[in-house]
């Protein structure tokens, strides 16, 4: 059980950075004024950030990725969400193994 | 005693929304201690990062830039870069939450990974958050977070691919079904429509992690444009 040194810093530098964006949005919200215009912009960001963190897997990676993301969106309109993400899993694991 | 008891619900209700993802965390966290016991980290420089950094996507872009000695300026600023999206992720929650005392805000914050996050943005469009609810999500998660990734270590090569049997897609899956969740008409696939057109074409040109908040800045974009300055949302 060691720690180098200069992994500790690494290691430090990373939370710093982390802490650092998560702290700043709240900061951030201190000087938003809420006309409607920014109310709704901050209200885009839930949905906007979700895409854009499976945008590349849904649409750019194979077509396994991209039948599963397919399958698990129209089963979160019908099922659970644990339903939902099981089909999804089952989903790319038998399109992968069938070689696509 | 009632008082406890209703504090007991509230963190198990907690506990219960985030449990799917904790079966999803369990296997990424091993993979994540197996690939830093091979970068060289010791088991416990590997728990420091997970219990310190808290974030599964800069921990894998640190071990996949990963050198010895270690850059701390090169590490940092990717780790930056990588969480750049927290920003927009604090700014949203941060509206959010009315029943918490301002430490509470602060120390909450500390804990938002994108599961948390997602989780609780989804929660407060149903009811108001209580922070022993948020508690109950942020315990098990980051246990299993941090437990995870010491047994990837310790166990090192014996850790399988959790792609082969779909595991890593388990993530996407819960976006794309909490996606489904914020649609409010056709509003809301402008917006994701544009994130999704950002995120894919700079994900296709520029190297590394800008996708997210380029396709995060173009639906925030969208939103504030269309509707102009009304207070009416249209459907």
């Amino acid at each position: 059980m060691t720690v180098e040194l200069t992994t500790l810093a690494a290691i430090v530098a990373m939370a710093a950075a982390t802490v650092l964006t998560r702290l700043s949005g709240l900061l951030l919200l201190r000087y938003v004024n809420f006309s409607p215009r920014s109310r709704r912009a901050l209200d885009a960001i839930p949905p906007a950030v979700l895409m854009a963190v499976v945008a590349p897997t849904a649409l750019a990676t194979g077509p396994a990725e991209s039948a599963a993301c397919l399958v698990t969106a129209l089963a979160a309109f019908r099922f659970p969400m644990l339903a939902a993400v099981a089909l999804g899993v089952a989903t790319v694991a038998l399109l992968r193994f069938l070689g696509l | 005693m009632t008082k406890w008891n209703e504090a007991l619900a509230d963190i198990a209700a907690g506990a219960r929304r985030i449990a799917p993802l904790i079966v999803a965390v369990i296997p990424i966290g091993m993979v994540y201690g197996a690939v830093a016991a091979t970068k060289g980290l010791s088991p416990l420089e590997t728990v420091l990062m997970s219990a310190l950094v808290f974030a599964g996507g800069s921990q894998f872009v640190a071990l996949d830039i990963w050198t010895h000695p270690a850059s701390w300026v090169s590490l940092g600023f990717a780790a930056l870069l990588v969480n750049v999206r927290h920003v927009l992720m604090s700014a949203s929650l941060g509206t959010k939450l009315q029943a918490f005392s301002g430490p509470q805000k602060v120390f909450s914050m500390l804990f938002l990974a994108d599961e948390i996050w997602a989780m609780s943005e989804f929660r407060a469009r149903e009811t108001v958050l209580k922070p022993l609810w948020y508690l109950g999500l942020v315990l098990p998660f980051y246990s299993a977070w941090v437990l995870s990734g010491l047994a990837g270590s310790l166990l090192g090569a014996f850790i399988g691919d959790p792609a082969l049997i779909g595991l890593d897609f388990a993530f996407p899956a819960v976006f794309i079904v909490l996606v489904t969740g914020f649609w409010k008409g056709s509003e809301t696939g402008l917006v994701l429509l544009a994130s999704a057109t950002c995120a894919l074409t700079v994900h296709h040109f520029v190297p590394g992690v800008w996708y997210i908040a380029a396709g995060a800045l173009g639906g925030l974009v969208v939103a504030a444009l269309i509707g102009g300055e009304s207070e009416e949302v249209p459907a």
